[in-house]
């Protein structure tokens, strides 16, 4: 009896260390996917009902407070220009000389039409500071190894209450999520592709957002160039940028 | 003998006023209820038919899916060629084409960012057209609070409360916000020209006004729309023409394996008027069921107290040799000339009643406040011909049944009592 009981008792102990700490994991996948700074030029391809649309930007962010989006292409968007500083979105349509600052229900609004919202554009904040996470077990995807993580908000203001993530085991990058509301509804899913070091860090450079409660088959993300700290000029970050 | 009986309920006012004014009522109540209701049901509907359903709306089948989210995505393309081909298979309908969008009306301060901004809800109709009747149908030159119509593209109107609430003034600018058809981000300056007040919460809470031509350079949308309507020029709704319209319509466009093909609904099958209609045509036969029913009951109680009051009359006239069925029948005749009277007073009355307020209106627009349904500001009674006699018989039938129950009292009496109770 006692032989048995050691036996459970040490199979519980052994249990405890076959998955690192949640938090630890989340942690990496935090290095890998935020920074300082970035700059990046990615095409938002949006596969719509009717038609297909790529759109090409630039986009200068610090940290999570701050960052700035020009559409370079096609014409009809080229020139209209985002900023979010703090929790603050305007956008400047050069057509009408307008700049608007965007809030309330329309920050739950698709960006272009595509399957992210400026809610999802405008949350660039580290996992950590928004989740706790545990390990609920691992799984292969496209022939790599991750630690499904499941994890519920500790703030208030976050956009989705919960997610479930898979982590590249080696790499700790996030090859798929999960988006889920308080009542347990997915809202979103997310696969990331095309992992790349850059810089010494570990990067999708593509990114499928579905958005479940719409039709279509997705708005793919596409870095064309990545690049992390930056000297990027304060002055970007300033509302008089959206008007040059 | 009607004559006799006639004569009898003039002199005998006891007899037969009480009755009179009972049916009068009871007939004035049917006859103007039913007008008012049938007008009210009628202002409800024409009201949806003018802003949202049309008497037949058509739409692309994978829009109509989620109509209530505006998908503009999903709209009609070619519809002038459309309208035109519908032009000459249904001559005796008008089509019109209508977008909705909604999004954000931000009011820009003077360096041109957001001073204030609302919700807002817009909706661009052919204003600018020659000899458009869309300003007509909409009742929009009557809404109008402030300022003018639009005169040329680039104008607006926007509901009177948004201009309160965020200091909007007659020529200020207001950008509207939202996408396009592809998804694309939509800014559309418009210049106010004037500000407007429907008396339904619903389009007054930030309703944006702007001619079709305007919204669709604003979503991308040219030559197309999110949906065309259908009016029958008799400006009535026939369910019976729509449904042959609607039947040739979607057999030669309605394509099941195309979600983009045109689809035809009629205004009974949209936001369930069709319930609403039914209800509106069976609450006249419920009125004058309840009418009947409870009339019945108080001539009863008037025929009972009668008989009661005229018992030595008809005991005289037992006593005198007149058969029990004769005075029974002679009542009869007497209710149904009170019905009779009783009906033509009641009719008239409700006839008076529903007419003024088929011309004039019940204004109840201070009651509509913070309803958020679309409803009329004004009720008005509608006169149509069944309200000349949809109280008549009624009234009439009730008359009869309360003094043919009342009546069999008369069959009670025992003639060998009859001397004796004289006597009393």
């Amino acid at each position: 009896m006692k032989r048995i009981i050691v036996l459970i008792a040490s199979a519980i102990f052994l249990m405890s260390f076959a998955y690192p700490d949640a938090n630890e994991i989340l942690d990496k996948v935090d290095k890998n996917m935020s920074s300082k700074n970035r700059v990046f030029v990615s095409e938002m391809i949006i596969h719509g009902r009717r038609t297909i649309r790529t759109i090409t930007s630039i986009s200068y962010s610090v940290g999570d407070k701050q960052s700035f989006t020009e559409y370079l292409s096609p014409a009809r968007e080229q020139g209209t220009k985002m900023l979010k500083l703090e929790n603050q979105l305007w956008i400047y349509s050069p057509s009408t000389d307008r700049t608007i600052q965007i809030s309330g229900h329309m920050l739950r609004q698709s960006v272009m039409g595509s399957d992210l919202s400026y809610e999802d554009m405008m949350d660039d904040r580290k996992l950590t500071e928004i989740y706790s996470a545990k390990i609920t077990g691992n799984e292969t995807i496209d022939g790599r190894n991750t630690y499904v993580l499941e994890l519920i908000a500790k703030v208030d203001n976050a956009t989705y209450h919960s997610q479930k993530i898979w982590v590249d085991t080696e790499r700790f990058v996030p090859l798929k999520q999960e988006m889920f509301a308080k009542s347990g509804q997915l809202l979103k899913r997310t696969t990331l592709t095309d992992v790349k070091q850059v810089q010494g860090r570990w990067f999708p450079m593509s990114i499928v957002y579905k958005d479940v409660l719409k039709d279509g088959k997705g708005t793919e993300f596409r870095m064309t160039s990545v690049k992390f700290d930056q000297n990027i000029p304060d002055y970007i970050f300033t509302k008089a940028a959206l008007k040059q | 003998m009607i004559k006799f009986i006639f004569k009898g309920i003039i002199r005998d006012k006891s007899r037969s006023l009480l009755p009179v004014i009972v049916v009068a009522l009871g007939v004035f109540l049917t006859v103007f209820m039913s007008g008012f209701l049938r007008g009210v049901f009628n202002d409800m509907t024409e009201l949806n038919a003018k802003f949202t359903t049309g008497h037949v709306k058509i739409l692309t089948r994978a829009y109509a899916e989620n109509e209530n989210q505006v998908p503009n995505d999903l709209a009609l393309m070619d519809v002038k060629e459309l309208i035109s081909q519908l032009c000459i298979d249904y001559p005796d309908m008008e089509w019109v084409e209508r977008i909705h969008t909604g999004g954000l009306l931000d009011v820009p301060d003077e360096s041109g960012e957001t001073r204030e901004q609302g919700q807002a809800i817009g909706t661009a109709v052919d204003m600018l057209s020659p000899g458009t009747h869309e300003l007509e149908r909409m009742n929009i030159q009557k809404s109008l609070v402030k300022g003018s119509l639009p005169a040329k593209q680039g104008e607006a109107l926007i509901s009177d409360d948004f201009a309160e609430r965020f200091g909007v003034t007659i020529g200020d600018d207001v950008t509207l916000f939202g996408s396009t058809m592809n998804g694309s981000m939509m800014f559309k300056t418009f210049v106010v020209s004037g500000t407007i007040r429907f008396g339904s919460t619903v389009l007054d809470r930030g309703a944006i006004f702007m001619d079709i031509r305007d919204a669709q350079m604003a979503l991308d949308m040219d030559n197309a729309a999110s949906e065309i309507l259908g009016y029958f020029k008799s400006g009535t709704y026939d369910d019976l023409k729509a449904q042959q319209v609607q039947k040739s319509f979607n057999a030669k466009y309605s394509l099941e394996d195309d979600e983009f093909s045109p689809q035809m609904t009629r205004l009974v099958e949209q936001e369930g008027l069709g319930d609403y209609l039914t209800l509106a045509e069976s609450m006249s036969s419920i009125m004058v069921f309840i009418f009947v029913i409870a009339m019945s009951i108080v001539l009863w109680n008037t025929g009972l107290l009668g008989g009661l009051r005229r018992y030595s009359e008809f005991g005289v006239r037992l006593a005198l040799g007149e058969e029990k069925n004769h005075i029974y029948k002679t009542t009869i005749y007497e209710a149904i000339l009170i019905g009779i009277i009783g009906s033509v007073i009641g009719t008239a009355l409700g006839l008076g009643a529903a007419f003024y307020l088929q011309t004039h209106g019940w204004d109840i627009s201070a009651l509509l406040k913070n309803i958020g349904m679309m409803l009329p500001s004004v009720y008005r009674a509608k006169v149509t011909p069944d309200l000349f006699y949809i109280g008549f018989f009624p009234g009439v039938i009730a008359t009869v049944l309360g003094s043919a129950l009342a009546g069999f009292a008369i069959y009670k009496r025992k003639t060998a009592q009859l001397f004796h109770e004289l006597e009393v």
